[in-house]
C-alpha cells in the first residue's frame, strides 16, 4: 500500500516501454487492458483512502538531490484523489473509443507516457517533481497533436508547446526562489509543499511569486488573454488528443492554483481576487460569444471549455469551501462532459471527415442513439439541474456570491449564453431537413463507441443526482486548505476569508 | 666574463607529479609517431585505441590528485578546479576520439599525425587549466589551438580549409589580445601570476584603474574568442560547418572547458572584490551571448549550424556562473558543462554517423530535410536524437535540465533574479529552434524523392556510445547527486 502512488504513476510508463514489443495489430487490446488496470488501481486507491482524513495520505519520500533539497515526494488528499481517478478513467474511455488507424502503436505508447505525467502532476508534493511531470507532459501532447492532427497541426502543436513552455519556465524561477526563501529561513533547501506551507511570506514577495506561478498556471488553464493556443490545439488535434487535452491537461492549471497559489500566497490570493475574477468573467462571457460564432463543432466545444474554466477560476478565488469544493467538482464534471462531447464530435468526424456544422442537419433521424447521448451531454454542459454540470457550476457561483453578488450575477449569464450556443449548434446539426445526400446513410453508434460513451452518460446522471461520494472528501480537504490560509494570512486576509466562509458573506 | 651562478634545484622541489598528466599525453603522441615510423600500414583503429589508452592513464593520474599541489617553480597549480576540469577534458576527449571509428574513410584518419596532434592538443588544454601564470596559460593555449587548427584543416575539403584559416586568424588575434592583457598586468603589478596580481592590485587599491580596465578588456577579448562570447563569436558557425560533426562536437566542449577555467581564475579577482565596471561589462556580455545567437539560430536550416549557435548560447549560460561568482555557481558551471557534454556528444555523434559521402540534392551535409520522417524510417535513432534535442531545450527530466535548474537556482540564490528571468526567457526562445528538427523527425512524412542514405557512417562502437549517452541523458536524475558531491568537494578545496 505504501507504494501505491508510485505504482500508479509509473505503471503506464512501464507498460509503454513493454508495449514496444507488442505487435501492431494487437496494440489496441493491450492499451485497453493497461488503462483498465490503471483505472482499477486508482479505484483501489479510493477504497483504501481514509475519507475522514483531510491531510495527505500514502505519502512516500525518496531523496533525489539531497544537497539541494529535491525529493521524490508523493501523496494524495481529497482534492487530488478524484482528479487522479478522473485521469485514469478518461484515459481508459478515450482508448476504448479510439478509432485512429495510422501509426497506432506510436500513438498508444505516447498516450501511456502522457498518462504517467498527468497522474504524476496530481500526486507530486515536491515542487520540482511537480514541474518535471508538468513539463514532460508537453512532449507527448506535442507529438499527438503534431503527428495525428489536421492540416495546421504543426503550427498548432508548436504554439501549444512554446506558450506553455514559456509560462512554466517563469513558474520555475518562482519555485527556485521559494526554495531559496526556505533556505534563508531554515538553513536548509526544500522544495516540499508541506515544508513550504509552513512559510509565512511578506506581502510584496507573495505578490511577485503569485505572478510567477500565475504565468505557469494561467496559460495552462487557459485564462483570458492567454487562451489563444487552445482553439488551435483543439481544432487540429485528433479526437483522442482533444479528449485528453480538455478533460485532463487543462485541469492541471486549475489544480496548480488550488495546490500552490492559495496555500502559499494567501494574502496575494485575497489581493488578486478581483483581477482574477475579472479575467475569469471576460473569459466566460467573451468566449461564450466567440463560441456562438464558430462554424466548426470542435471549436464550439473548445471555446465552451475556456468559458467553463473561467467558472472554475471564479470558484477557486471565492476562497471559501463551497467555491473551491465546487470548482474541484466542476473540474471533474467538465472533464467527463467535455471529453464526451469531443468524442461525440469524433464519431461523426470518423464517418464524414468534416466537423463543420453546415455540412450536417437533420441527422437525428439517421442517428437516434447518437442524438440522444449528444443531447444528454449537452444538457450537462449547459449545467441543467440533476446533471453533473449543475453541481459544480452552482457551488462555484454560490461560493463567489459571498464575494460579489454583481459579478456572480454576470457570471450566471454564462448558463444562458451556454444554452444559446450549444442549443443552436444542436439544432443546426440534428434537426431540420436532411440536406446532404451523404448524411442519409450515416451509421448510428457502433458497439465500441457505445461502450465508451455509456459509462460517461451513467456518470453524468448518477453524480448529478447524488454528488456526495465525491463532494464529501473534497470538502474535507478544502476545509483544511482554508484553515491553512486563515492561519497563514495576515489580519486582513483572515477577516476576509472568515467573512467569505460565513453565511452572510463579505458584503 | 661573468660567471652565471649555477642554479641548484632539488628534484623534489619540482614536484614532478604535477606535470605527469601532460607528460603522459605528450608521450602518447610521440609513441604514436614512432609506431608510424616503424610500420606505415597500420589501421586507424590501432591509433584510436592507443589514444584512448594514453588518455585513460592520463585520467588515472588526474584522479590520483586529491588536494592543491604546486610545482615547477610555482608555474603549475593543480588545485580542485584544475583536477575537475582536467577530468572533464580527458573524459570528453576519450569519447570524442572514439567517433573516429566511423565506417567511411576520411582523409584525416589516414594520417597517424591526426592522433598525435589530438594528444598534443589535450596536453595543451591540461596546461592551460593547471596554471595561474599568464605565460604558461598562453603557452598551453597556443599549443592546443595550433594543433586544433591543423586537425580541422586535415579534413581537406574547401570549407574545412576555410574554417581552419578563419579560426586561425581569429585565434591569432585573440592570442595577441591575451599577450597585451598579460603585458598590462605585468606592467602594473610586476608579476604574471594571477594570485599575486590580485594581491598587488588589492594592496595598491587599484592604482591606475583605467589601465587595469584596459587589461580587463584585452583579456575579455582573448577569453571571449575562445569561449565564443558575443561579439567575438563570428567564427563559430563557419568553423563548425567546416569541420566534421564529430570535431564540431569536440570544439563545442573541450576548448571551452579549458577557457572557462581561465576565465574563472581571471575574473574571480574582480568579481570577488565587487568591481562594478567589470561586473557590468560581464553582465552585458553574458546577456548578449545568451540572446543574440538564440535569435540567429531560429533562422538556421542546417543542424550543424543550428547546434553551433546553440552552443554559443549555452556557453553564455555557463558564463553566468562566473558572473555570479558564488561557490554554488561554480559548482553549477561544472555540472552544467558535464550535462552539456553528455548531450552534445550524443547529438553531434548522431550527426556524424549520418554523414555520407554520396552527393545529394540537399543544400548541406546535415540539412534538416535529411531527417524528415525519421521516426517512420528508423524509430530508435529518431527517439535518441529526440532525447538529445529535448535535453538541449531543457525539458525535464533530461540531462541539461538539471544543469539549467542548478544554474538558475544559483542565480536566484545570489540575488540575480532579473538574470534568471532573462535565462528562462531565452530557454523558451531556444525551445523553438530545437523543435524545428523535432518537427522534421517526428511530425513530417519521409521525403520520397530525395531518399537519403541514413547511418552511412555508423559502426557498432559509435552506436553503443550514442546509446550510452542516451541512457545517461534519460537517467541523469540519478547522476546529479553523486556528481554534485564530487564537484563540490573539488570546488571547495580550491576555494572558489
Amino acid at each position: 500500500m505504501e507504494y501505491i502512488l508510485t505504482i500508479l504513476i509509473f505503471f503506464p510508463a512501464f507498460a509503454a516501454l513493454i508495449g514496444f514489443l507488442v505487435k501492431n495489430d494487437s496494440i489496441r487490446a493491450y492499451a485497453i487492458v493497461v488503462t483498465s488496470l490503471q483505472f482499477v488501481l486508482s479505484l483501489f486507491l479510493w477504497m483504501n483512502f481514509d475519507t475522514n482524513e483531510a491531510q495527505m495520505q500514502f505519502t512516500h519520500i525518496i531523496p533525489l538531490i539531497s544537497s539541494y533539497g529535491i525529493n521524490y515526494h508523493v501523496g494524495v488528499d481529497g482534492i487530488s484523489l478524484f482528479l487522479v481517478i478522473m485521469t485514469t478513467f478518461m484515459t481508459m474511455i478515450s482508448v476504448i473509443g479510439l478509432s485512429e488507424k495510422k501509426d497506432l502503436k506510436n500513438l498508444i505508447i505516447t498516450l501511456l507516457f502522457l498518462e504517467m505525467t498527468m497522474v504524476g502532476v496530481f500526486l507530486a508534493l515536491d515542487a520540482i517533481v511537480f514541474y518535471l511531470f508538468w513539463e514532460f507532459s508537453l512532449i507527448p501532447m506535442l507529438y499527438i497533436v503534431g503527428a495525428w492532427g489536421g492540416t495546421l497541426r504543426i503550427y498548432a502543436s508548436i504554439k501549444f508547446f512554446l506558450y506553455t513552455f514559456l509560462g512554466s519556465l517563469i513558474m520555475l524561477v518562482g519555485m527556485l526562489y521559494l526554495g531559496y526563501v526556505y533556505y534563508i529561513t531554515t538553513g536548509m533547501y526544500s522544495f516540499s509543499l508541506e515544508d513550504w506551507n509552513m512559510l509565512i511570506l511578506p506581502f510584496d514577495m507573495q505578490l511577485w511569486l503569485f505572478i510567477a506561478f500565475f504565468c505557469g498556471f494561467a496559460i495552462k488553464v487557459p485564462m483570458f488573454p492567454f487562451h489563444t493556443w487552445l482553439p488551435y490545439a483543439h481544432g487540429q488535434a485528433p479526437t483522442i488528443g482533444s479528449v485528453i487535452l480538455a478533460a485532463i491537461l487543462l485541469k492541471m492549471g486549475t489544480y496548480g492554483f488550488v495546490r500552490f497559489s492559495l496555500p502559499l500566497f494567501p494574502d496575494a490570493s485575497v489581493y488578486f481576487t478581483m483581477p482574477m475574477a475579472i479575467l475569469a468573467l471576460i473569459a466566460i462571457i467573451y468566449t461564450a460569444m466567440v463560441a456562438y460564432a464558430q462554424e466548426d463543432m470542435k471549436q464550439v466545444i473548445a471555446y465552451s471549455s475556456v468559458s467553463h474554466m473561467g467558472i472554475i477560476i471564479l470558484g477557486i478565488f471565492a476562497l471559501n469551501t463551497e467555491g473551491i469544493g465546487g470548482a474541484i467538482f466542476l473540474m471533474i464534471s467538465h472533464g467527463i462532459v467535455s471529453g464526451a462531447l469531443f468524442m461525440l464530435v469524433g464519431v461523426v468526424y470518423d464517418r464524414r471527415q468534416t466537423k463543420l456544422i453546415k455540412e450536417y442537419g437533420g441527422i437525428a433521424k439517421v442517428m437516434p442513439k447518437f442524438a440522444t447521448i449528444f443531447a444528454i451531454m449537452l444538457m450537462a454542459s449547459i449545467g441543467l439541474p440533476l446533471s453533473i454540470g449543475f453541481v459544480g457550476e452552482f457551488l462555484s457561483l454560490i461560493g463567489f456570491f459571498k464575494v460579489s453578488a454583481t459579478l456572480t450575477f454576470v457570471a450566471g449569464l454564462t448558463i444562458i449564453f451556454g444554452a444559446v450556443y450549444m442549443l443552436t449548434m444542436y439544432k443546426k446539426v440534428f434537426f431540420g431537413p436532411l440536406k446532404s445526400e451523404k448524411n442519409k446513410d450515416l451509421k448510428d453508434l457502433n458497439k465500441r463507441e457505445l461502450t465508451a460513451l455509456i459509462p460517461l452518460v451513467a456518470l453524468v446522471v448518477i453524480l448529478g443526482v447524488y454528488p456526495k461520494p465525491i463532494l464529501a472528501p473534497v470538502e474535507k480537504s478544502v476545509n483544511h486548505l482554508v484553515e491553512i490560509m486563515k492561519i497563514k494570512g495576515d489580519d486582513n486576509t483572515r477577516v476576509e476569508i472568515l467573512n467569505r466562509n460565513s453565511i452572510e458573506g463579505s458584503r | 666574463m661573468n660567471n652565471i651562478p649555477p642554479i641548484a634545484i632539488e628534484f623534489a622541489s619540482l614536484n614532478f607529479p604535477t606535470i605527469m598528466p601532460m607528460i603522459i599525453a605528450v608521450v602518447g603522441a610521440l609513441v604514436i609517431l614512432i609506431v608510424d615510423l616503424i610500420n606505415k600500414n597500420l589501421d586507424k583503429s590501432l591509433y584510436v585505441m592507443l589514444t584512448v589508452l594514453f588518455l585513460m592513464i592520463d585520467l588515472g593520474v588526474i584522479i590520483g590528485f586529491s588536494s592543491d599541489v604546486r610545482g615547477f617553480f610555482d608555474l603549475l597549480l593543480v588545485d580542485g578546479i584544475s583536477i575537475l576540469s582536467q577530468g572533464i577534458i580527458v573524459i570528453a576527449s576519450i569519447f570524442f576520439i572514439l567517433t573516429a571509428m566511423g565506417k567511411l574513410r576520411f582523409q584525416e584518419y589516414r594520417y597517424p599525425e591526426y592522433f598525435a596532434l589530438y594528444l598534443f592538443m589535450i596536453a595543451g588544454f591540461q596546461f592551460m587549466v593547471s596554471s595561474d601564470s599568464l605565460i604558461l596559460i598562453l603557452v598551453g593555449l597556443e599549443t592546443a589551438s595550433m594543433a586544433l587548427y591543423t586537425i580541422i584543416a586535415m579534413h581537406n575539403r574547401t570549407n574545412a580549409l576555410e574554417a581552419a584559416i578563419k579560426y586561425f586568424t581569429m585565434g591569432a588575434l585573440s592570442t595577441a589580445f591575451f599577450a597585451f592583457g598579460s603585458l598590462i598586468f605585468y606592467a602594473l603589478t610586476g608579476t604574471v601570476e594571477l594570485g599575486k596580481v590580485s594581491e598587488v592590485l588589492v594592496s595598491s587599491n587599484y592604482e591606475n584603474y583605467p589601465l587595469v580596465l584596459l587589461g580587463v578588456v584585452f583579456m575579455l577579448g582573448a577569453i571571449g574568442f575562445k569561449l565564443s562570447l558575443v561579439p567575438y563569436h563570428t567564427w563559430v558557425a563557419d568553423v563548425y560547418e567546416g569541420s566534421t560533426a564529430a570535431l564540431a562536437g569536440f570544439i563545442s566542449i573541450v576548448p571551452k572547458m579549458a577557457a572557462f577555467v581561465v576565465a574563472l581564475r581571471f575574473f574571480e579577482i574582480f568579481i570577488a572584490s565587487g568591481d562594478p565596471f567589470v561586473e557590468i561589462v560581464l553582465y552585458i556580455t553574458v546577456v548578449l551571448t545568451i540572446t543574440i545567437p538564440n535569435i540567429i539560430a531560429l533562422l538556421q536550416n542546417d543542424m550543424n549550424r543550428m547546434l553551433a549557435f546553440s552552443s554559443i548560447s549555452n556557453a553564455g549560460f555557463a558564463m553566468t556562473a562566473i558572473l555570479i561568482g558564488t561557490t554554488q555557481a561554480t559548482q553549477a558551471l561544472f555540472l552544467y558543462w558535464l550535462m552539456f557534454l553528455i548531450t552534445n556528444l550524443g547529438a553531434f555523434s548522431f550527426l556524424w554517423i549520418n554523414r555520407s559521402k554520396n552527393h545529394t540534392s540537399l543544400p548541406s551535409d546535415h540539412a534538416m530535410e535529411k531527417y524528415a520522417g525519421l521516426i517512420k524510417r528508423d524509430p530508435l535513432s529518431a527517439i535518441m536524437i529526440g532525447l538529445f534535442l529535448f535535453s538541449l531545450a531543457g525539458i525535464p527530466p533530461f540531462a541539461l535540465f538539471w544543469g539549467k535548474l542548478y544554474l538558475i537556482g544559483s542565480a536566484v540564490n545570489a540575488g540575480y533574479v532579473t538574470l534568471a528571468l532573462i535565462m528562462v526567457i531565452n530557454s523558451a526562445i531556444a525551445g523553438y529552434y530545437y523543435l524545428k528538427p523535432i518537427i522534421f523527425i517526428f511530425l513530417k512524412e519521409p521525403n520520397k524523392e530525395t531518399e537519403v542514405e541514413l547511418l552511412a557512417n555508423s559502426t557498432p562502437t559509435i552506436r553503443i556510445m550514442i546509446g550510452f549517452c542516451a541512457v545517461l541523458v534519460v537517467f541523469s536524475i540519478l547522476l546529479i547527486e553523486p556528481l554534485l558531491e564530487i564537484i563540490s568537494y573539488y570546488v571547495q578545496i580550491s576555494g572558489y
